[in-house]
């Protein structure tokens, strides 16, 4: 017997369904009834029962690309802050090899990396590596944080939500599993993805989000070519504007 | 704990400013939403809390009789605290207040004093022995910058906010009479307009990016005839006088914008 549908909203305590199913991701079982532990939204297949919470925290697992940004350096490492409550670190050997060099010099304080993590040990220590396509330090471009799991939401089935916004803005967009996402291309468009994925990240819970996000991509994309053109004609007002600020 | 602000993200804000962009559209000299309510707490005679974007804080006004100071003793007295919950932000920690918290706390008492928000001399009951006390706690809920701003227009709102009673002298002893409630001694609305140099520019109300990587910053504490009654200027980099007088100018109207989410 199941008492919810597909894609419900619950809350800690709500009864999900009986024993006929198994418990997935964010339910206990109590005596012969499976219940929800987060507040989130349903997720059935098969006889498995989930929820997944509509907010959390990144945990590190082996494998995930992410993007921290470096808060230390030690004498033989780098400390980074992957937007977690645990705290990653990248060994100086993972980057130099065998040689001996200044570490500052490579990656400093402030410097944002894409990285893999190796290993997470038993006390949640999060080995980092830079070993693979792709991965290595960020040049240019923005920010924007998002809840780590809405992250399968902003990529989309095979990828097609992220590959929307990076064909309609021209920007290059990379995604870390805790939710992070750094965006590159001309500064305005770099300001519209922003805005569209804070709008995926809001709505994620909805369906027909990918329709939604094409439409608003468009809006606006259409409304900086009318005012780009605007602009041709209105000199004029620049220049007031600039007399004002003065 | 001290946060790091990304290296992009510092170059990606800079140049936009650069632009004469910021990274959430606004102007330069243009209010992020700001909405008000008062009487959130029942608890407290008075109570404001304040939205300005993200930035979310409390204020709660505390009332009680007691002696004054002996260099004051005609006048009522004003505390002001203020407190950086640590689930405001990441790199807010509990224990005792930090500097941030500390001048937060200070600038926000120095516009309302120096404002003459509240006529303190007519808050004495009998003179050198009984005066009205008022404490005022700022309570920060959620940081996404510009606190002072904020702190401001919540302290004044929740001093509007705040009824006592009316107390009355018989034979040195004070009567209260809380049928007859009756609100403080107001007689200004002082508020404060806080401005972030970043590059060349001033710009208003910053957000929490955009004050992680400033050069300075001036917070403007205006009274209603445009007079200054507080000042403060934090950063690492120096401010020009041009820049002031500017910032002043601008405080002018802004002060006047934020003073009808008074009314």
């Amino acid at each position: 017997m199941i008492f919810v549908k597909d894609k419900e909203i619950v809350v800690p305590g709500d009864v999900l369904a009986d024993e006929e199913y198994h418990t997935g991701r964010g339910t206990f079982r109590e005596k012969n009834n499976i219940l929800s532990s987060l507040v989130g939204l349903v997720a059935i297949r098969d006889k498995k029962i989930s929820v997944i919470p509509l907010q959390s925290k990144y945990i590190p697992k082996r494998g995930d690309v992410v993007i921290g940004k470096i808060t230390d350096i030690r004498f033989s490492m780098w400390n980074l802050d992957i937007n977690s409550p645990y705290s990653g670190f990248l060994p100086a050997s993972d980057v130099f090899g065998k040689e001996k060099r200044e570490l500052s010099r490579t990656f400093d304080v402030g410097d944002v990396l894409f990285l893999r993590v190796v290993d997470v040990d038993e006390v949640k220590k999060v080995k980092l590596g830079l070993k693979g396509r792709g991965l290595g330090k960020f040049r240019g471009g923005i920010l924007i944080n998002i809840t780590p799991t809405k992250v399968p939401r902003l990529i989309g089935k095979k990828g097609s939500m992220i590959n929307m916004i990076k064909d309609e803005t021209h920007c290059d967009v990379v995604v870390g599993q805790n939710g992070v996402v750094w965006v590159k291309g001309e500064p305005e468009m770099e300001r519209v993805a922003e805005k569209v994925i804070k709008m995926i990240e809001e709505q994620s819970h909805t369906s027909g989000l990918t329709d939604r996000v094409r439409n608003m991509l468009l809006e606006i994309l259409g409304e900086i070519q009318e005012e780009s053109e605007d602009l041709e004609g209105s000199e004029e007002e620049e220049e007031n504007r600039e007399e004002f600020i003065q | 704990m001290v946060s790091i602000i990304p290296e992009i993200t510092r170059e990606s804000v800079v140049y936009l400013i650069k632009e004469g962009k910021r990274a959430d559209g606004r102007a330069f000299d243009e209010y992020r939403e700001v909405s008000l309510e008062t009487g959130v707490i029942n608890k407290a005679e008075g109570s404001a809390k304040v939205k300005l974007g993200n930035t979310q804080l409390v204020v709660g006004a505390k009332t009680q009789i007691a002696e004054p100071f002996s260099d004051t003793p005609k006048m009522g007295v004003l505390m002001t605290n203020s407190e950086l919950l640590p689930m405001a932000a990441p790199n807010f920690e509990p224990g005792p207040p930090d500097e941030n918290s500390v001048e937060l706390s200070r600038v926000t008492d120095r516009c309302i004093r120096e404002g003459k928000v509240v006529d303190l001399e007519k808050l004495c009951i009998i003179e050198g022995k009984k005066v009205w006390m008022i404490f005022l706690d700022i309570h920060v809920l959620d940081y996404d910058g510009n606190l002072q701003d904020a702190a401001v227009l919540g302290a004044v709102a929740a001093l509007m906010n705040t009824k006592v009673p009316t107390a009355t002298v018989e034979n040195d002893e004070v009567i209260l009479d809380h049928e007859k409630m009756i609100p403080l001694p107001f007689n200004e609305k002082a508020l404060m307009c806080t401005f972030a140099k970043i590059g060349d520019e001033l710009v208003l109300d910053p957000s929490l990016e955009e004050e992680e990587i400033m050069d300075a910053r001036i917070s403007i504490g205006m009274r209603a005839d445009g007079s200054i009654c507080a000042m403060q200027k934090g950063g690492k980099k120096p401010i020009t006088r041009d820049e002031i007088l500017k910032a002043v100018n601008i405080a002018k109207n802004k002060t006047e914008e934020l003073r009808k989410y008074l009314e």
